[in-house]
């Protein structure tokens, strides 16, 4: 077995290893609390180490975008704008939104892993700002955020989309969604505190996520549908964001949109930041 | 406000650890039924009990991850609810299942808590390798946790517990599904810890465990205290020590059951062992003298010995019911 030497090391060694271990007890410091800053860069630190352990989790963020990007230009391009080409300068920044709201619910499945497993109880036994360990998390998030953005963009340059407002434009869509996405995802910290299994978490998620997404002015102009699913559509947080980034991708953006955008983030974090953090320090 | 302070104990000083009359509910079930405890301080205090008796439950709220629905708990002079930041930075919990990142390395998952507790880049460094090789992990160092055996695990867990040495540590069911050697190691670790000034409260369902290590026990069952004292004055409490007689010649029985009947003027049980008989007595000497009478009736005696009875004799003694009876009731692990 890989563990005998070690195990060997400590039993024979009984005496020296006592005394290293008096020594290493000897240290009576006690360090000085960390700011809620630190604490948060150090849990986004364990964020990109998990990355690097577990590099299959950028599976989802890499592969869902390539797939969801290539299927929807392909499938509905020819019926709804003549052609692919023309479709995809419409579907791009909608899709943008979609892959990367769709990809926020990992956010929710790694604080319900965590949970399960009892490294949330030692994270809850220290005395630090306890919001970190989430905010910290988020942290590491964005930057699978960011990649996907990055995939998706880069993927539909591939397949012709030419944005009318330049790179300049597209970052400042790309920073819009990034913000939606941070917002987004304390929903699903929640929502990882709530359900006690993986299973029924996804399962909640996609039924949320589902009709958060496709139903909104992604893929379609709303004006065909029935008006009870219109007035969904028209309140749904998805429809102003995708209006919002094709505007600021094609240099013609509805500043009413964004500021629409911004509300549902405040709103976002102002229930669900405080209802995470509450079923946090209730969690038993 | 007033009403209340009269309701809180005065805290003393020398005690790491002070309970009255704590419970905690799930939903229906009284995990915790008014629960007191007083741990003096740099002592190893063991909580002892079957699965399902509320043990987790009390370390648990102890190490401030729990709030009790009744009663107080102060730890180092702390209350554990409205100063659990206070208890939180001089406490450590090293629970029944990995408290540590599986995914991370065991040099990775010390260098992230010790940076938690505001130690600094190089300084965590430097401490996690210091642990990891005075707890015979510096060969794993760079292995993920999830590749480690189970003493190893419960060793980088323990390490992880004392990177800012704590003045109280609490340690749920350390050596639960140990083989006998990592066992052995983590008791060793204990007993450091203790030399080096650390009030440790275990929790265990092992009662040769309770007896090694912890200079006070708890025996709890159904969430109550059912006896509390040194394992000496437990035993001391079912009643006086005990011999045990073995017989060359298992037909030789029954006349050694009258005879020790006689002599000892207590109950003789007749163990499984159909050689074997056991009786109560602490008087050392009426047993020689019941002893010698046997040899002289022409009883073969093939050996006797004097001793106190075990921490399972007095569980059952306590409980009515054997340590192990009720297994499958689980313990509330979550």
């Amino acid at each position: 077995m890989s563990t005998h030497s070690a195990s060997t090391h400590v039993h024979n060694g009984t005496p020296a290893v006592d005394e290293k271990l008096l020594a290493a007890l000897s240290t009576r410091e006690r360090p000085t609390r960390p700011n809620p800053v630190q604490v948060s860069l150090t849990f986004g630190w364990r964020a990109l180490l998990k990355i690097k352990h577990v590099p299959e989790q950028l599976f989802d963020v890499t592969m869902f975008p390539i797939m969801f990007t290539l299927m929807f230009t392909y499938l509905f391009g020819g019926a709804l704008a003549g052609s692919p080409r023309e479709y995809i300068q419409d579907l791009l920044p909608g899709i943008l939104v979609l892959t990367v709201a769709m990809i926020t619910m990992y956010t929710g499945l790694g604080i319900n892993k965590d949970i399960n497993k009892g490294v949330f109880d030692r994270f809850r036994s220290l005395p630090i700002w306890r919001p970190a360990v989430l905010v910290g998390a988020l942290f590491g998030d964005v930057l699978r955020y960011t990649l996907a953005s990055i995939i998706v963009i880069g993927l539909g340059l591939l397949l012709g989309f030419r944005p009318d407002g330049g790179a300049l434009g597209v970052v400042a869509a790309v920073a819009l969604l990034l913000v939606f996405a941070f917002s987004l995802s304390w929903v699903w910290t929640a929502l990882g505190f709530l359900m006690r299994t993986e299973e029924s978490l996804m399962a909640v998620s996609m039924m949320i996520l589902f009709p958060l997404t496709f139903i909104s002015n992604v893929f379609v102009d709303p004006s065909t549908m029935p008006g009870w699913l219109q007035a969904f559509v028209d309140v749904n947080p998805i429809t102003h964001l995708s209006s919002a980034s094709r505007g600021l991708m094609h240099g013609d953006v509805d500043t009413s949109q964004i500021g629409w955008v911004l509300l549902a983030c405040v709103v976002f974090v102002a229930v669900f930041g405080p209802l995470t953090m509450r079923l946090f320090r209730k969690k038993e | 406000m007033l009403i209340e302070e009269d309701t809180v104990p005065e805290p003393n000083s020398d005690l790491a650890v002070e309970t009255s009359d704590l419970v905690k509910h799930f939903g229906d079930t009284r995990a915790v039924d008014g629960v007191d405890l007083k741990v003096p301080s740099g002592t190893v205090f063991g909580i002892l009990g079957p699965n399902g008796a509320g043990k987790t439950t009390v370390v648990r709220m102890l190490a401030t991850l729990l709030i009790p629905d009744a009663g107080h708990a102060r730890v180092l002079g702390h209350d554990v609810v409205r100063e659990a930041d206070a208890v939180r930075s001089r406490v450590s919990l090293t629970g029944q299942f990995a408290s540590v990142d599986e995914d991370l390395t065991g040099l990775e998952n010390l260098i992230l808590l010790a940076r938690l507790l505001g130690i600094s880049k190089t300084r965590s460094r430097e401490r996690a390798a210091e642990l990891l090789d005075a707890f015979g992990l510096e060969d794993a160092a760079d292995r993920q946790v999830k590749k480690y055996s189970g003493g190893m695990r419960r060793r980088i867990d323990i390490a992880a517990s004392i990177l800012a040495t704590p003045d109280v540590l609490f340690l749920d069911e350390p050596t639960t599904g140990l083989d006998p050697r990592s066992r052995n190691q983590v008791w060793d670790i204990v007993r450091v810890l203790v030399a080096g000034g650390t009030t440790v409260l275990l929790t265990t369902q092992y009662l040769d465990e309770a007896d090694q290590l912890a200079n006070r026990i708890a025996v709890v069952d159904h969430g109550k205290v059912i006896a509390e004292g040194t394992s000496g004055e437990l035993k001391a409490s079912v009643g006086s020590g005990a011999v045990h007689v073995r017989l060359r010649d298992a037909g030789q029985r029954p006349e050694a059951e009258r005879v020790l009947t006689e002599r000892l003027g207590t109950e003789v049980y007749l163990e499984h062992d159909p050689v074997a008989l056991t009786a109560r007595s602490a008087d050392a000497g009426r047993v020689s003298g019941a002893i010698s009478e046997l040899t002289a009736s022409g009883i073969a005696v093939a050996e006797f010995s004097l001793g106190q009875p075990s921490l399972d004799e007095v569980f059952l003694a306590l409980t009515g019911h054997p340590a192990e009876e009720n297994d499958e009731e689980t313990e509330e692990a979550a």
